[in-house]
């Protein structure tokens, strides 16, 4: 716990000075008769960043907050291996969209998850793949007139516009 | 300002077939929301935000409202029939809930907690719609310097009463302000801090990214690290005369469930504060004023009336800042502010000149989503019961999912998606360090107002920082908020000289 603080805190401290980098691209000063430029808003603001990720990794270097006391580990192996499982999904699930879209993406994204994490039976792990994708499509194409991501299975889907659209 | 003809005028809106059905739907699909373990309110608002493109802005924020009003009723079932708060603003309500399940009195406890919730939810609205329109008029005279002043008063109250450690609430408030100027700078119309020159950033991170991601797959994560193991659902026993009998015993509870209500109601008005540290402060007082106060903690009626009436009390409470000032009075309202600058309407004191059929069906409505959520609560307890035995392998997957449909809605781009995951997963880990998440959100969404607040206050003002504190009413506002800043350096010097004066002593 206390080394998943400091490292937190030098990651965000890290990011913070990019932020300054970045917003200073964008003048930070008085512009006149336009007042503070652009970049002097957040400039500002990550500098406080800045500041206040040193003040956490300082504290934590002390050892005042109770996770730089804390000897419990920041994940468990078993609930770090899950949540890295679930993520992995996430990223699968949403990376999938681009190519094979929503509706490809989703059941595959069932059966993963109800099958293999939750160890589900066929047919219920069937019954959600078959209709989230249905009421999605319904919910969103038709009634509120989101068009989702197809990837390659766009043409599929022609008849369907006929039909509804 | 006549209050009576104007709420009559809302209740017409509000009652409008449309509007009512999404009362109905709302507050159902709240009760399921926040009878969840994990799930809350701000989950519930936040991942079903882009639902609600499809109707006009009034029936979006009603049915949005109904939800958050059925969340905080549902979040004492999971509470009391598993001994895990439905969400945090349930917590107190485990403390005497999960005890009187466990003697078999569930059934008693689900009924204290809706009767409770209704009692909290109509007294805080009568008191918001005695508050408001007058509080609303005052604030129309708020110039830029006003409306930047009153920012800093709320995120003042984050650093000075929220509880978190200081350096990660100020990192947290900070974060949020500075994704909320990415994008086009609103003067120059220059674009800013677009990271790899990645074509997605130019759009500015929608609020919502930030809050799906957080509230959806951030939470949904932590609730899959958290509940891990088997938890044991207390069996209830719904019959009508059980009901009745139980309504009986409410009788005696009657003044803890006003004190709730007023406690509730007042502590929701902070930004920081909101429904859970009221209902804890509700459950504290009412132990304290009870004759008995050893009863409590192993089955005391009182114990479960108090902490609900106050975190239905503090949604209300929470709601009159963010309508008649712009500044949400917790994250959840923060999503509604949020979602009311996509719907085109400008948050703050015009509102209630320019809007009145909103503001007014939205108050009206509280009043009738309060109603349905009683009954459908008493009424459904045995289907939510069946819902708390939902395995969450199956639950989580659909939110998943939603968030994912959720978060490309609005501005149908992946790259918002992507960013909402790394966001949720981001938030996570940051969570699991105690980072405050709240302020966060609060500042995504405040961020363009304060900026722009900022920025023409200095413009007219020639760069001079003491404008805000010259002008007659953001000079005291001001000075609250630095107070509220510097509170905790007072708190940790009088800690130094009390121990100080110890070391002396002794």
């Amino acid at each position: 716990m206390r080394r998943a603080e400091l490292l937190m805190a030098v990651v965000l401290a890290i990011f913070s000075a990019y932020l300054m980098w970045k917003s200073a691209e964008l003048p930070i000063g008085w512009v006149p008769e336009r007042g503070p430029g652009g970049g002097a808003f957040p400039f500002w603001l990550s500098t406080g960043m800045l500041l206040s990720s040193l003040w956490i990794f300082v504290r934590a270097l002390r050892g005042v907050t109770p996770q730089s006391q804390s000897t419990e580990p920041y994940f468990d192996s078993q609930s770090a291996a899950l949540v890295a499982l679930v993520v992995g999904a996430l990223v699968m699930m949403i990376g999938a969209i681009h190519w094979i879209g929503v509706y490809g993406a989703i059941p595959l994204f069932f059966v993963f998850y109800m099958k293999i994490i939750g160890r589900h039976g066929w047919v219920q792990t069937a019954t959600f793949a078959v209709l989230t994708p249905i009421v999605t499509f319904f919910f969103f194409e038709i009634l509120l007139n989101i068009t989702l991501p197809k990837g390659v299975t766009e043409p599929l889907f022609y008849p369907l516009y006929d039909i509804f659209l | 300002m006549d209050i009576i003809p104007h709420l009559l005028d809302g209740f017409l809106i509000a009652l409008q077939p449309m509007n009512l059905s999404l009362v109905v739907i709302g507050c159902a699909v709240g009760l399921f929301i926040g009878a969840m373990p994990g799930l809350g309110s701000v989950n519930g608002v936040a991942i079903l935000l882009p639902v609600t493109f499809i109707v006009p802005p009034t029936s979006a924020i009603i049915f949005l409202c109904a939800i958050y009003y059925g969340a905080m009723y549902g979040g004492a079932i999971s509470s009391i029939m598993l001994g895990i708060p439905g969400a945090s603003t349930a917590v107190a309500t485990t403390f005497d809930g999960r005890p009187m399940a466990v003697q078999g009195r569930a059934d008693v406890a689900l009924v204290a907690a809706a009767v409770a919730s209704f009692t909290g939810g109509t007294i805080s609205v009568i008191l918001f719609t005695a508050f408001a329109p007058p509080l609303a008029h005052v604030a129309l005279v708020f110039g830029s310097a006003e409306e930047f002043a009153l920012m800093m008063l709320a995120f003042g109250t984050f650093v000075g009463l929220g509880g978190d450690d200081i350096p990660k609430t100020i990192f947290s408030i900070l974060i949020g302000l500075v994704l909320s100027a990415v994008g086009l700078d609103i003067i120059s119309g220059a674009p800013r801090l677009i990271f790899g020159d990645i074509p997605g950033f130019y759009h500015g991170i929608n609020f919502l990214v930030l809050a799906i991601g957080i509230y959806g797959i951030g939470e949904i994560l932590w609730t899959i690290e958290s509940s891990r193991g088997e938890v044991q659902v207390s069996q209830a026993v719904v019959s009508f005369r059980r009901v009745m009998s139980a309504l009986k015993e409410m009788g005696k509870s009657v003044k803890t469930m006003i004190m709730g209500s007023f406690v509730g109601y007042f502590v929701g008005l902070l930004p920081a504060a909101g429904a859970t540290p009221g209902s804890i402060m509700a459950y504290g007082f009412a132990k304290t004023m009870s004759r008995n106060p050893d009863s409590y903690g192993k089955g005391n009626i009182d114990g479960v009336a108090a902490p609900e009436s106050a975190n239905n009390a503090a949604s209300t409470g929470s709601m009159l800042p963010m309508l008649t000032l712009g500044i949400p009075g917790s994250p959840t309202t923060a999503i509604l502010l949020g979602g009311m600058v996509i719907w085109g309407l400008e948050p703050g004191p015009r509102l209630f000149v320019d809007q009145t059929e909103f503001v007014w069906g939205l108050i009206a409505s509280l009043y009738v989503a309060n109603l349905f959520s009683l009954l459908l609560n008493v009424a459904f307890i045995p289907l939510f019961i069946w819902v708390l035995k939902l395995p969450f392998t199956i639950l989580a997957p659909v939110i998943f999912v939603l968030c994912v449909v959720g978060g490309y809605a609005p501005t149908q781009d992946m790259h918002d998606v992507w960013l909402m995951l790394i966001f949720g997963v981001a938030g996570y880990l940051m969570r699991k360090l105690d980072y405050p998440m709240a302020p966060m959100v609060l500042a995504i969404v405040l961020g363009p107002l304060a900026e722009s607040s900022l920025r023409q206050s200095l413009l007219l003002s020639e760069g001079s920082m003491l404008v805000f504190i010259q002008r007659p009413i953001s000079g005291p506002i001001m000075g609250v908020a630095l107070l509220l800043f510097l509170l905790p350096v007072f708190k940790s010097l009088k800690r130094k000289y009390a121990s100080g004066a110890d070391t002396k002593a002794g």
